[in-house]
């Protein structure tokens, strides 16, 4: 295992970040914690950095306990959320910064430092300040900067946070290759659910400084185990317990995707609320009998356009589409 | 439009003169500019830069021996006496080494504190310390001379601590006195070190730690070069205002005499105007060929 954390538990006075934690990451895996701000996930991570340092619990890294080890001590690198590139520094001396304080030769440093560069396309900026970069290309200097050391494990704390949608998408690509070119463990750190749809192999979702799942994007999207997952991740239709009971005879919450129900002939009849046209897709908000629904139909589908305010569908909600939730 | 609103109650708005001279200035916004400064510039060019440019000038007079008035005549006598007459030379060098002397023990203090302050200490602290570094500025610069003389003299606290140890009060000489300079200018000198400090965020000692830098690499690498503006500022104010001091030097000095003592000297007692200002001459000197010095090593750049 690249990572173990056992039992692990942070308290900043009486408010407790993170509680009774347990994890274990594969080596080579892209691994994302998923959460909302104050979640704890942030705090785990700076706990495998160890920036902060547990109130109890373990950490362990290929199999050493680094739990009370200083940054310096450990076999990992942080890409830190605003980048925390050294402002008095190029781009060339920010990269060589980590093979510099191992001593490494000038010639070598050098050398291994624009091989970082080149591979996230700064080549160009060498001499620059970090000052007359734009957003992007900090990200890169900072992704540089942490892989030139070649740490076994790399944590990447918000990295696109600060950047617009499209440059976002684009990092986001080149961030997964870059995984892959090097083979190394990352531990991704993102309120952005599609964020971390899109890049990770397995995601922790994180509420109140615990883990209410880890699964693969499919497993959380498809068979989320609490009403908190299913509406962090994509949308949700909840039914209460009640009205699970009459509505399907099941004793529990349930949760149905919107994609997963069916309008047409059969099922009891709705009102359609709202008719929102999303390009690839049409979303209806429909009035059943009360309970308000979120369905999503493929644009495709022409007879989904027909459906407009105030139209009378009929709902087939299937049994075997609902999810019972925890 | 206009009518709508006056049907409403709502009465335009008067053209006052204050109106006009308004809407003067935002069409010619130079002018604004040129009204902004006038004040400043006059007070910078009449009251500072003409009363520096009459000591420059009045260094170059010579007093008359016999009726003690100034007679105005270009002369080299008393710049060339501040270079030959080993009163001059010796006190010269006398307060270039105190003055250096405390710079470096006040940046060597300072640097600690402010580094406690900015990045150790929690915020209940942080104001007990800025609290007790800004205290002492409000007390009188004399007080706080004649507090040392207390504390320096040999029936003294000093000499009440240091005895077990074997050691004696350094008294009234040129180390009380750089001791008390050293004392009074200190809190000018952490309050630039721990304003820099500030402006180093947290995380980049972090990404430094995290990148395989010990503490030493950090504090070397990353944060010195990132406050030494604010070192230099600080030299600044010890360096500079030690090099003008006269009073702390007559009060715990002993009779030893700084630049200062003798622009007074020169000022008063022996009526000699011009040569006091040839002796001022001197610190200005000093300090523009730190000041040079300092802007080629470059750490001006940022600022």
């Amino acid at each position: 295992m690249a990572i173990s954390i056992r039992g692990l538990s942070k308290s900043f006075g009486e408010f407790v970040a993170v509680e009774n934690l347990n994890v274990e990451v594969a080596a080579g895996e892209f691994f994302s914690m998923l959460g909302p701000s104050g979640s704890g996930k942030t705090t785990v991570l700076r706990m495998i950095a160890g920036f902060e340092l547990p109130t109890s619990g373990q950490v362990t890294l290929f199999g050493e306990d680094v739990t009370n080890n200083a940054p310096f001590d450990r076999e990992v690198n942080t890409v830190f959320q605003d980048y925390a590139l050294f402002p008095h520094m190029s781009v060339l001396e920010n990269v060589e910064y980590g093979l510099r304080v191992r001593k490494v030769s000038k010639k070598v440093r050098t050398a291994l430092a624009l091989a970082a560069l080149a591979k996230v396309h700064l080549s160009d900026f060498v001499d620059r300040k970090p000052a007359q970069l734009s957003g992007g290309q900090r990200q890169r200097v900072a992704l540089a900067r942490a892989i030139v050391v070649k740490p076994k494990i790399l944590l990447l704390d918000e990295p696109l946070g600060a950047l617009d949608l499209k440059l976002r998408e684009k990092m986001q690509i080149e961030l997964k290759e870059l995984q892959r070119e090097l083979g190394i463990t990352f531990i991704f750190v993102t309120h952005d659910q599609d964020e971390a749809l899109t890049l990770s192999d397995r995601i922790a979702v994180f509420n109140n400084g615990k883990i209410e799942q880890i699964g693969t994007p499919q497993e959380l999207y498809e068979t989320p185990a609490t009403e908190f997952v299913a509406r962090f991740i994509g949308t949700a239709n909840i039914f209460s317990a009640d009205e699970s009971l009459s509505m399907f005879g099941l004793g529990t919450k349930t949760m149905i995707r919107p994609e997963k129900i069916e309008i047409g002939n059969e099922g009891p009849e709705g009102t359609v609320m709202e008719s929102i046209y999303l390009g690839s897709s049409v979303r209806l908000i429909i009035d059943l009998n009360g309970i308000r629904l979120v369905a999503e139909l493929s644009a495709s589908d022409n007879l989904a356009k027909t459906y407009h305010r105030g139209a009378k569908v009929n709902v087939n909600l299937s049994k075997s589409d609902l999810v019972e939730l925890k | 439009m206009k009518n709508e609103l006056s049907a409403a109650g709502v009465t335009a708005i008067a053209v006052t003169p204050a109106r006009r001279v308004s809407s003067f200035f935002y069409k010619y916004p130079k002018n604004r500019l040129r009204a902004l400064i006038a004040l400043p510039a006059l007070w910078l060019g009449l009251v500072y830069v003409a009363a520096l440019l009459m000591l420059l000038v009045t260094a170059f007079w010579t007093v008359d021996e016999f009726t003690g008035n100034t007679r105005v005549a270009l002369n080299f006598d008393n710049v060339i006496s501040l270079f030959t007459d080993p009163l001059y030379t010796t006190v010269t060098l006398r307060t270039i080494g105190i003055a250096l002397g405390v710079t470096i023990a006040d940046i060597t203090l300072a640097l600690p504190i402010a580094f406690f302050m900015s990045k150790v200490a929690g915020p209940k602290l942080k104001t007990i310390i800025a609290i007790s570094i800004l205290l002492p500025l409000w007390a009188s610069y004399l007080v706080k001379a004649y507090a040392w003389r207390s504390v320096l003299s040999d029936k003294g606290i000093l000499q009440w601590l240091l005895a077990p140890l074997g050691l004696n009060t350094p008294g009234y000489s040129l180390w009380g006195a750089a001791i008390t300079l050293g004392y009074i200018w200190l809190p000018y000198v952490i309050l630039p070190i721990y304003g820099g400090l500030e402006k180093v965020p947290g995380n980049l000692l972090e990404a430094s730690s995290d990148l395989g830098a010990k503490t030493f690499t950090t504090l070397r690498r990353v944060i010195f070069p990132m406050i030494l503006p604010s070192i230099i500022a600080g030299s600044i104010f010890a360096f500079s205002l030690t090099l003008g001091d006269y009073i702390t030097i007559s009060i715990v000095g002993g009779p030893n005499q700084m630049l200062g003592n003798l622009i007074y000297s020169n000022v008063g007692t022996a009526n000699n105007l011009p040569m006091a200002a040839a002796l001022a001459l001197v610190p200005i000197a000093i300090m523009f060929a730190y000041l040079a010095s300092v802007k080629r090593t470059g750490a001006l750049d940022n600022l």
